[in-house]
């Protein structure tokens, strides 16, 4: 039986879903920059029309306003840029100390809704509906509201040993003084880090060989700590510290807190580890139950059950909704004007109104928020990647 | 294909979203054909512009707002309140979203020449002041170093506060609210030694918002010169002219003594040929404004002379009792001239 070879089939076609595919994204490539066009010309067109200026050269003309607290030194007279440094700075410092306190509270609730004592169990649960039910920003006015009025006023703090205070003007505590000795601590804890490293990867391998288990968790700590102990007595074991002493509107000489931050902080850390305890019993919940049962009856305790059998697997669970709320509490962390805390959004709309550039500050806020989200998102992606499934 | 590019282009453009489409036709033929005058106030400062519990709106400002749309639609009544936060008003102007903007605001350089908008006429001379709480002990605003003071955002309060701060080496800590209420709030709290904005919002706050006004001493420097005055938007002269005359009007009333109660028979019975003019007896000044002869009687009847405006809003007998100071006719030791009506 011969039979005709059948047709080749054409490299191309009118008619091919390639063709096709390739005419849709070229219109929908075309329709959304025809529609960023109109926006912009429309925009553009509009604002000269009415004579008003536009243009991001203010950023680099001088600020002329304060700004109540700021990481790096900032002066009025610096330019706007410098001004709106200091705003991204402050939302990153609620940001980093909020993510990292809400998902160690979030992980205590998460895990605390497993616990065999009803009573812990019955308060997790407690919490988690409390807090997650209240809006943020409402949190947020309690906080600040039990910081100012609540709190006695500067000149009679709470004290604790006479080195920390807390008054209206928020949280004191005291600061070593930097000298020799401090800054040869931090050098030898800096030193002992690669080492502390490298003996956590030497003790895996042994025990991957051996058998024979090994801390990698306190002993590498343990070194980090001796090196910086080491450091202090090489330096003169100084022992002086900043205390912090009331003064006429302020607390003077030590660090402290204000209560805008500790009020925007409080108010994130305790709504976000609310969602995060949600995320983490539900990363738990999802381990079969039968890993447990193979745990126990290998000999493993409920603490080893749970940090070397179901944490490894809860976290591929965890991960993702586990970013969502690190995205979201950066975010909300825009409502900090609302109490007086000089973040990013706060020190915009004060150049906004000196400036008059609605459009140009509206854009450097969403492009902060942006960038800052979307690495905190390539972070996670790429932690996710590690924690994930490897199949070999 | 990737879709991120596009995604991010996206996001981009919706930074563009903020501003709004154009504006067409004339603001006056615009308030005729909608038979009401839209008027941006403040959200609540008593004695300026402030909302009672029947949502009747009363102060300096508003009665600017009620004289023109007397002027115009010849009803003060048909004036539609907006009330704008400090960082919205200027959008609000610009976009369209209100006629003009009555709501206490500074005069200067580079707002008149950078916003797109134009000052009107000066209807309240103020200057920057600080309020401390009586207890503190404080005299002199010399005496707040290292202070937190407690301000509202979207002013020209904190530029003002920060060059009184460098000049006199103070290091004020300022301590900046979204919200009137939230700064107030905070300094009647205790968290701030300090709460500053112009004087007449000092006595404002101390008069309608303390607990007990006399626990809360204003210190007696004024650090800045406050003209505050209505603003239309750029590019309508006519209706730029018209709210200018409308202020002038009343100023110049008050000068020739034309009042809410006396308008009529002076009207009828007035030799004098300034008031004939006023009140459009001898020349017809409304037509070079595209009003009504009568325009400026109908503007007196609603909410009378500058002068009556500023004793029953904010004068020595109403609860926020400011002094007439700056803000009296030339020809008494003030600042309010206004050009002759004719």
């Amino acid at each position: 039986m011969t039979g005709r070879p059948p047709p080749r089939r054409r490299g191309w076609s009118w008619r091919s879903q390639a063709f096709r595919g390739l005419v849709y994204q070229v219109l929908a490539a075309a329709v959304i920059g025809l529609a960023l066009w109109f926006l912009a010309h429309n925009t553009v067109e509009n604002m000269r029309a009415r004579g008003i200026q536009s243009g991001f050269g203010f950023l680099l003309q001088p600020a002329g306003f304060d700004i109540g607290e700021s990481v790096i030194p900032y002066d009025a007279l610096e330019q706007n840029w410098k001004a709106f440094l200091v705003g991204v700075l402050n939302t990153l410092r609620v940001a980093v100390v909020g993510i990292v306190m809400a998902t160690l509270l979030g992980t205590l609730l998460g895990i605390g809704r497993f616990s065999r004592n009803a009573i812990v169990r019955g308060l997790c649960y407690g919490y988690v509906e409390l807090f997650r039910n209240i809006p943020v920003l409402l949190q947020l006015l309690v906080w600040y509201l039990f910081f100012t009025d609540v709190l006695p006023p500067i000149s009679e703090p709470l004290s604790v040993g006479g080195a920390f205070f807390l008054s209206k003007a928020g949280f004191s505590f005291p600061v070593p003084v930097w000298g020799l000795g401090q800054a040869l601590a931090a050098a030898g804890a800096a030193l002992c880090v690669p080492i502390a490293w490298a003996y956590r990867r030497w003790a895996i391998r042994q025990f991957e060989l051996t058998a024979k288990a090994r801390s990698t968790f306190w002993a590498p700590i343990a070194i980090v700590i001796a090196g910086s102990f080491a450091g202090w007595i090489a330096g003169g074991a100084p022992t002086a510290w900043n205390y912090p002493v009331a003064g006429a509107f302020t607390m003077e000489g030590g660090a402290s807190a204000t209560p805008e931050f500790l009020g925007v902080l409080l108010g994130l850390v305790l709504y976000t580890a609310a969602f995060i305890a949600e995320v983490v019993r539900a990363g738990i919940a999802s381990v079969a139950h039968g890993q447990v049962e193979a745990a126990g009856s290998l000999g493993l305790s409920r603490g080893q059950t749970m940090r070397l059998v179901i944490l490894p697997q809860a976290l591929r669970v965890i991960i993702p909704p586990m970013t969502s709320q690190y995205l979201n509490l950066t975010k909300n962390s825009s409502l900090a004007v609302a109490i007086g805390y000089p973040d990013v959004v706060s020190i915009a709309t004060t150049a906004l109104n000196n400036t008059g550039r609605a459009v140009e500050c509206i854009a450097i806020i969403m492009l902060v928020y942006l960038i800052t989200s979307l690495s905190t998102a390539g972070f996670m992606n790429w932690y996710n990647a590690r924690a994930a499934i490897k199949e070999r | 294909m990737k879709r991120t590019p596009i995604a991010l282009a996206g996001l981009a453009a919706a930074a563009l979203i903020a501003a709004a489409p154009a504006h067409a036709g004339k603001t006056l033929d615009a308030i005729k054909a909608r038979g009401q005058l839209v008027c941006g106030v403040h959200t609540g400062l008593a004695g300026f512009s402030a909302a009672d519990a029947q949502g009747n709106w009363s102060g300096l400002d508003v009665d600017v707002c009620k004289a023109i749309a007397a002027a115009v639609l010849g009803d003060a009544g048909k004036v539609k309140y907006v009330p704008l936060t400090a960082q919205q008003r200027f959008t609000a102007l610009q976009s369209g979203e209100i006629d003009i903007l009555s709501r206490n605001t500074t005069w200067t350089l580079s707002r008149d020449a950078s916003l797109g908008v134009n000052f009107v006429a000066t209807t309240y001379y103020d200057g920057q002041g600080f309020m401390v709480p009586v207890k503190s002990k404080i005299k002199s605003a010399k005496q707040l170093k290292g202070a937190t003071v407690c301000v509202q955002s979207g002013t020209t309060t904190e530029k003002n506060m920060t060059d009184f701060s460098r000049a006199n080496n103070l290091n004020l800590k300022p301590v900046v609210f979204e919200k009137i209420e939230a700064a107030t709030g905070a300094y009647f709290s205790g968290r701030c030694a300090a709460f500053t904005t112009d004087a007449s919002g000092l006595a404002s706050v101390r008069n309608k918002e303390a607990k007990n006004p006399a626990d809360h001493l204003i210190l007696p420097e004024l650090i800045s010169k406050e003209p505050l005055a209505p603003a239309v938007r750029r590019g309508d002269d006519e209706f730029f002219a018209i709210a200018k005359w409308v202020i002038y009007g009343l100023v110049e009333s008050e000068e020739y003594g034309l009042t809410q109660a006396n308008v009529d028979k002076m009207t009828a019975e007035s030799q004098d040929p300034v008031v004939m003019r006023l009140t459009g007896k001898s020349e017809d000044m409304g037509k070079h404004l595209g009003l009504e002869r009568d325009w400026l009687v109908k503007a007196l009847k609603a909410v009378g002379n500058y002068g009556e405006i500023f004793e029953r809003n904010v004068g020595p007998k109403t609860a926020l009792a400011l002094p007439r100071g700056a803000n009296a006719q030339w020809n008494k030791g003030g600042l309010m001239y206004a050009p002759p009506v004719r």
